[in-house]
């Protein structure tokens, strides 16, 4: 008998592979975007469902709120030769397929096994539970050492965008302010001395 | 525990990342264009950071930070010959990078990131910090490849690198997150003690190790998960292709053996086999298809493959003796990798790679004492006694046939004396055929001078390895084989 929550369950599940599988195959490249922020979304509503909130919401505020606006911006900006892209699609396809074809397989077989479904219960908290304070008290303790970390990876992709990125072009005209401010008077006007012409 | 106990164990990193961020700003206030006070800024920190591990060095295993880091002899030997690669690694590099107008802060600083990274892995007793290790050092060197603007084959390496980099990564995460749902925990110990009590899913803790497996494989470049090796070693600029090749070898031994050994050793029946199918694979293909390069670059790039499949010989061997030689192995091959790719660089000059097998020709002639130190880096790279590298086959082979696996030590032998070709083949291009182009050649004297320690360096090691090998076999006895 199935309970409503599993019913909940396997309605986003279904959502959220399906979206991932057209993430993959949509034609248009902005479409496919799209159907990753709808994977994104299913995602944080079985996350919900596993009383995870704080994360759910944190997928949705910062995944599809700003990571998939930035990506969207991208893909509409670049120019893609969407034939080229297909051009060895079909070529390549069916050994692809057999490729994915056989590793789910594998998979199916090793987790199939009734050995591993065997009954795991989750913890049940009670309502008042906040795991936002539960997530803010391990990273700032048990967790300190990977979150610095990880801020530290922040930091190397910043510097290492601004490396890659910010390079002067001997063909870019752009202004150098530094230099109009600095200005001088003797740089700009030039005073040219003349004898007065005489009346006659 | 206490934060303040815990940091005193990590102070080299604190210092190092402190001075990294020290670096990055006044970097920009220095004005000069060879970049000097930047480049001894980031050595004294190299070197004070060597004098900090061995100042809070304490016997025994030491723990902080809630048991994701672990202070051990391993990981502070590997620490500090870390610095050295590293440090080494610029001054190989300074001019190379200088006459090609690369030699910015940004590459310093970013060589300071991935020494981070590297420092983060060895130390790692935690799949979380294994993992946030690996991508510091990963993000740092994906940058420094691509470095190089207005090269396409760099660009089109760094790519290679990024993406097939970001592939192994997520096998890494999955195969992770199937071993924690197996047994509940991240730290090494815990996972260990989980396993071994029989409680964890065992279907589910192989499947797990399967893509475990695949990604350190990815990371490590063994065959069947090594395409990118060439491409990157032969796009990169020099300096970077060494820096890769160098210091990140012996990161990755610790990784993979704080992973397989001090986590998974319960699991060891099931991922000795998988090592032994790297190993042969990518002893077989390096040695074979190194021979077809007329690339120097890609040339040890496979070279590169086929030792690394010979340090997973030492790993699967297990015991003092297998890992202890797996060591020295990562050790050894770091000294001639830095050795090589250093030579490379050395007879390089503004507007010409000397990366050709025909660059080589007749080096006897032009300079008597830098071919005999190329001779050494070969001999030693092809196994040639009295060099180090024959020591370091020869305990690995040793650790293997004390496996009982007598079969792999013949296959191993044989598929080196293939390797061999190559390697010597050089050495007959230096001294029995004449040069093609008589340029002098433009290296300073502090290269030069390196250049003969390192080479120098790999003879004396091979003469009186005993000291270095107690070395490698007190840490491993300290540090992996305590559960």
């Amino acid at each position: 008998m199935m309970n409503f929550e599993t019913i909940v369950f396997y309605v986003f599940a279904a959502l959220t592979v399906f979206a991932a599988l057209r993430v993959i195959t949509a034609r248009n490249p902005v479409h496919a975007v799209l159907f990753l922020v709808l994977a994104f979304i299913s995602s944080s509503g079985i996350w919900l469902l596993l009383e995870a909130e704080f994360l759910a919401i944190t997928l949705v505020l910062v995944y599809v709120g700003a990571v998939m606006v930035l990506f969207l911006f991208v893909v509409m900006m670049l120019d893609i030769n969407l034939v080229r892209l297909r051009e060895d699609f079909w070529r390549w396809l069916p050994f692809g397929l057999a490729l994915a074809g056989l590793m789910v397989f594998q998979m199916v077989w090793v987790l199939g096994s009734p050995a591993t479904s065997a009954g795991k219960t989750a913890v049940r908290h009670a309502a008042d539970y906040s795991n936002t304070k539960e997530l803010g008290r391990l990273i700032y303790t048990d967790y300190v050492y990977p979150f610095e970390i990880a801020a530290v990876l922040l930091l190397v992709a910043m510097v290492a965008a601004i490396a890659l990125t910010l390079r002067r072009r001997k063909d870019s005209k752009s202004q150098v302010v530094a230099e109009q401010v600095a200005v001088k008077k003797s740089d700009r006007l030039r005073i040219v001395k003349m004898r007065a012409e005489s009346r006659e | 525990m206490d934060l303040m106990t815990s940091l005193m164990p990590a102070s080299a990193e604190i210092f190092l990342l402190i001075m990294t961020c020290v670096i990055l700003i006044a970097d920009l206030l220095i004005k000069q264009s060879d970049r000097l006070a930047t480049y001894v800024l980031v050595q004294f920190t190299l070197l004070s950071c060597a004098l900090i591990t061995v100042g809070t060095h304490e016997n025994g295993v030491v723990y902080a930070f809630n048991n994701m880091f672990v202070d051990d002899l391993m990981a502070d030997v590997l620490k500090l010959l870390t610095f050295l690669a590293v440090s080494m690694m610029l001054v190989y590099s300074r001019q190379y990078l200088i006459v090609r107008g690369l030699f910015s802060g940004e590459f310093m600083v970013l060589a300071l990131f991935a020494t981070l990274g590297m420092m983060v892995m060895i130390s790692a007793n935690h799949f979380l910090t294994l993992y946030l290790g690996l991508e510091v050092l990963s993000l740092s060197l994906y940058a420094m490849v691509a470095l190089q603007r207005d090269s396409a084959v760099a660009t089109e390496a760094a790519m290679k690198y990024f993406i097939l980099g970001a592939l192994a990564s997520g096998l890494l995460l999955y195969g992770m997150s199937m071993l924690y749902g197996a047994t509940g925990s991240l730290e090494l110990g815990a996972v260990s003690n989980a396993i071994q009590s029989g409680a964890a899913d065992k279907n589910l803790l192989v499947f797990g190790l399967v893509f475990v497996v695949s990604g350190l494989a990815f990371k490590l470049g063994v065959v069947p998960f090594h395409m990118w090796v060439p491409d990157v070693y032969h796009g990169a600029p020099t300096a970077m292709t060494m820096l890769i090749g160098s210091a990140p070898k012996l990161a990755a031994f610790a990784f993979v053996s704080r992973i397989l050994v001090e986590g998974l050793q319960p699991l060891v029946q099931h991922w000795s086999g998988m090592l032994i199918i790297l190993a042969v694979a990518s002893m077989a293909l390096g040695n074979f298809t190194a021979i077809a390069q007329t690339n120097l670059k890609r040339m040890f790039a496979y070279s590169t493959i086929a030792h690394m499949g010979f340090l997973l010989l030492g790993l699967l061997s297990g015991g003092i003796e297998g890992y202890g030689s797996a060591m020295f192995y990562a050790v050894v091959y770091v000294l001639m990798s830095l050795g090589a790719f250093g030579m490379i660089m050395l007879l390089s000059r503004e507007g010409f790679e000397a990366d050709n097998l025909d660059d080589f020709k007749g080096l006897n002639q032009r300079s008597p004492w830098l071919a005999f130190l190329m001779l050494l880096l070969m001999f030693s790279m092809a196994g040639v006694p009295p060099t180090v590298g024959f020591y370091a086959k020869f305990s690995v082979l040793n650790a293997v046939i004390q496996a009982g696996h007598l079969w792999l030590a013949v296959v191993a032998v044989l598929l080196s004396l293939i390797g061999a070709f190559y390697y010597l083949r050089i050495v007959k291009l230096m001294y029995f055929d004449a040069p093609e182009s008589h340029a002098p050649i433009a290296a300073g004297s502090d290269t030069v001078l390196l250049m003969s320690v390192n080479g120098l360096g790999v003879l004396l090691l091979g003469l009186l390895p005993g000291a270095l090998m107690s070395v490698c076999a007190v840490s491993v006895q300290q540090s992996l084989l305590l559960h």
